[in-house]
């Protein structure tokens, strides 16, 4: 078997990977079997960034999703211990409609994706390092940086103070 | 390798499935999940443009780390909210959250 064939082969196996870990995600009822699932669509996904040429942004998906926000949902499950309580019923018509729109999403987005002419641009670079993104990010993406910065500042303490209010409020 | 429309097709998959979790879940928990999953698509539609289509290939890495960050603060918040919706309502079914005032 040569290279390309078992990379295509490698390529396929990590595909299903994330789709039966995406459905796992969805589908069953118990909460932690949809943790458990995300965290595998999330590496299935990161493997696919693999192929699409970064190592880096593998090494990103790894560590932010499925290092941290992974653990982060795993957190709030335990605090929120929802797995006692009762589990209401599906309601069918619910359900049947949701499929429906998603089916009909899925539709349209395929019908514009093969029908659209992508055309890629003229000239192409091929500066794949971590040095040029490094450097991006502290040049021309300064500005952006730094607003994501204040971002995820605003959204710490917003999480802190909306989790430690009502604490103090209820008790 | 594989072309552009194998990863597009991947990522609008994804992005449906995530589509019918957030419309069919009442648990907030599992509703924040297929949100993750939904985003995780964007992220794969912006890798493969990038790779396929775009002049510079740092940019597209740089947008889905920008994309990633985001996902985080928006996971944090979103958790600390469940939080303290199950405090107050002792549940985390979006159904029982219909009432707004504190």
């Amino acid at each position: 078997m040569n290279t390309e064939s078992f990379a295509q082969m490698a390529f396929w196996i990590l595909v299903g990977l994330t789709f039966a870990g995406a459905a796992i995600a969805v589908f069953p009822r118990n909460i932690l079997y949809n943790v458990l699932g995300l965290a595998l669509a999330l590496s299935g996904i990161g493997g696919i960034y693999l192929f699409l040429g970064s190592f880096f942004i593998a090494m990103m998906q790894l560590l932010i999703y499925v290092g941290a926000i992974t653990v982060a949902i795993v957190f709030a499950i335990m605090l929120s211990r929802p797995l006692h309580l009762e589990i209401p019923k599906r309601a069918v018509p619910k359900v049947a409609m949701a499929a429906a729109a998603s089916f009909l999403f899925f539709g349209a987005i395929l019908g514009v994706l093969f029908r659209t002419q992508w055309t890629p641009a003229t000239e192409r670079g091929t500066d794949w390092s971590v040095e040029t993104i490094g450097h991006l990010l502290l040049t021309r993406y300064d500005l952006v940086f730094e607003v994501i910065s204040l971002v995820l500042l605003v959204a710490i303490i917003g999480a802190i103070v909306t989790a430690g209010f009502t604490r103090r409020l209820s008790s | 390798m594989n072309s552009l429309g194998t990863y597009l097709f991947i990522s609008a998959a994804l992005f449906s499935l995530g589509l019918l979790g957030v419309l069919q879940r009442r648990n907030l928990i599992g509703m924040l999940i297929s949100i993750e999953l939904m985003l995780n698509a964007a992220n794969i539609n912006f890798m493969a443009f990038n790779r396929f289509l775009a002049p510079e290939p740092a940019v597209g890495q740089i947008i889905t780390l920008f994309v990633m960050s985001l996902a985080a603060a928006e996971a944090a918040i979103g958790l600390s909210i469940i939080l303290a919706l199950f405090r107050m309502m002792h549940s985390i079914n979006v159904e029982r959250a219909q009432q707004l005032k504190g």
